[in-house]
């Protein structure tokens, strides 16, 4: 496989995996040396790469495991991750919602707030579900995860961040890290 | 169903990940369960929110420009931008050369058959063939013989000599060609009509012709085309022009 092709199948993924990596690691500059790293490593490992596969969520697993490794990336892998006793967790305290606290669900400003301040685990759940738009099952290849474990991380996710937003403060997460 | 265990299902039937047989199974659930459908409510209005982070942060032009020029290929690419220059140049040398050399050479050819003009004059058997020291009886010889007229200056008192007049050709181009003696010397004066082709042959120049040692003055005086051969010394070449330039002005 070819540099030239390589070029012209990972370029125009460039803003989206920006954009990924600015959400993942909180600033421009890790950002910028994330994205770096990814593409230097996908260049190298292009050979690997087998035609006709996604090239979207194969650049994402090299970024997301060149995430980890990072600086950043480690301190998130000490996270503990609540999924396992999540199932069935929280839903007798869910109560109907007043609407005016509904609309801060549709509060952009809001939602990207608690977005960034979502522990990774649960933000990349959400991220490459509901901004990026894989299916479960590339979000499963991405993570290496089963995909059971995406469906309940994910709804963890969504619960966590719908309760930040509705409790108004989208600062606070309900969620220790 | 249970709504204990509701929690992942609402997400998968919202993501449309629920194989048909369950979502059926959420769908009639959810009619019935006010708590549910509220609650999928919820995820889908903060769902719509959520495509706002697509695109939030955009790279910067530069960062973009580093990591292209990282994954590009810098051998082939660098190795055009340094030789293309290079060669162009190289490729406007040599035709810039070749075109000088060619324009040279063409001139440096015509002058050639001048002096072989003058040389063959001065070894034929008749070295003219009008004889006359009068330019009153030189000049009207050349008429309806060649197409266009002349003046010739008094050599009276100078130290130059009409001998006599011949017709020549020079590229087809009728011509006279005047002999003028100076001392021991001869000096043949050529005058054409002014044509393009003749123009590019026959450049304004004074001194000697590198390949013959001949010394040449040519000029353009109206539309004509004046050109003296010699091997007389430059200075008596160059007066002798001056005294033709000013009677053909």
């Amino acid at each position: 496989m070819d540099q030239e092709f390589f070029e012209m199948l990972a370029m125009p993924l460039f803003d989206q995996l920006f954009n990924l990596a600015q959400w993942l690691t909180g600033n421009r500059t890790d950002a910028e040396d994330l994205v770096q790293e990814t593409y230097a490593k996908a260049l190298k490992g292009f050979k690997s790469f087998e035609e006709g596969t996604n090239v979207r969520s194969w650049m994402y697993k090299i970024l997301r495991n060149t995430f980890l490794t990072s600086r950043t990336g480690l301190k998130v892998q000490n996270t503990v991750l609540l999924e396992d006793e999540f199932d069935g967790l929280d839903f007798a305290a869910h109560n109907i919602t007043p609407e005016l606290h509904l609309l801060q669900l549709e509060n952009s400003h809001s939602v990207m707030n608690a977005l960034a301040e979502l522990p990774v685990p649960y933000r990349e759940m959400i991220l490459l579900s509901d901004m990026e738009e894989l299916s479960y099952k590339e979000i499963a290849q991405v993570l290496a995860v089963p995909i059971g474990t995406v469906m309940s991380r994910l709804s963890r996710g969504r619960k966590m961040l719908r309760q930040a937003l509705l409790a108004g403060s989208p600062g606070r997460s309900t969620h220790a890290m | 169903m249970q709504c204990s265990y509701a929690a992942t299902m609402l997400d998968a039937y919202l993501d449309g990940e629920l194989p048909p047989d369950r979502a059926v199974v959420v769908q009639e659930h959810l009619g019935s369960c006010m708590r549910c459908s509220s609650e999928i409510a919820e995820i889908a209005r903060m769902q719509r929110s959520l495509r706002n982070a697509r695109g939030h942060y955009a790279p910067s032009a530069e960062f973009r420009r580093k990591v292209q020029k990282q994954i590009s290929r810098p051998k082939r690419r660098s190795w055009l931008i340094w030789t293309m220059p290079i060669g162009v140049a190289f490729a406007t040398t040599i035709l810039l050369t070749a075109f000088v050399w060619i324009g040279n050479a063409r001139r440096s050819a015509a002058f050639a058959e001048l002096a072989d003009l003058h040389v063959n004059a001065l070894s034929s058997t008749n070295l003219v063939d009008v004889v006359s020291t009068d330019r009153h009886t030189v000049k009207p010889w050349f008429q309806g013989k060649i197409p266009f007229s002349f003046n010739l200056p008094e050599f009276n008192g100078t130290q130059y000599t009409l001998v006599g007049g011949r017709m020549v050709y020079f590229h087809q181009h009728p011509g006279a060609q005047l002999i003028v003696s100076m001392n021991q010397h001869k000096i043949s004066v050529l005058i054409f009509q002014n044509s393009v082709d003749l123009g590019r042959a026959l450049t304004e120049q004074t001194g000697l012709d590198r390949r013959t040692s001949f010394g040449i003055e040519a000029w353009q005086s109206q539309q004509l085309r004046f050109v003296l051969v010699s091997d007389a010394d430059p200075a008596g070449i160059d007066n002798l022009a001056r005294l033709l330039k000013q009677v053909n002005q």
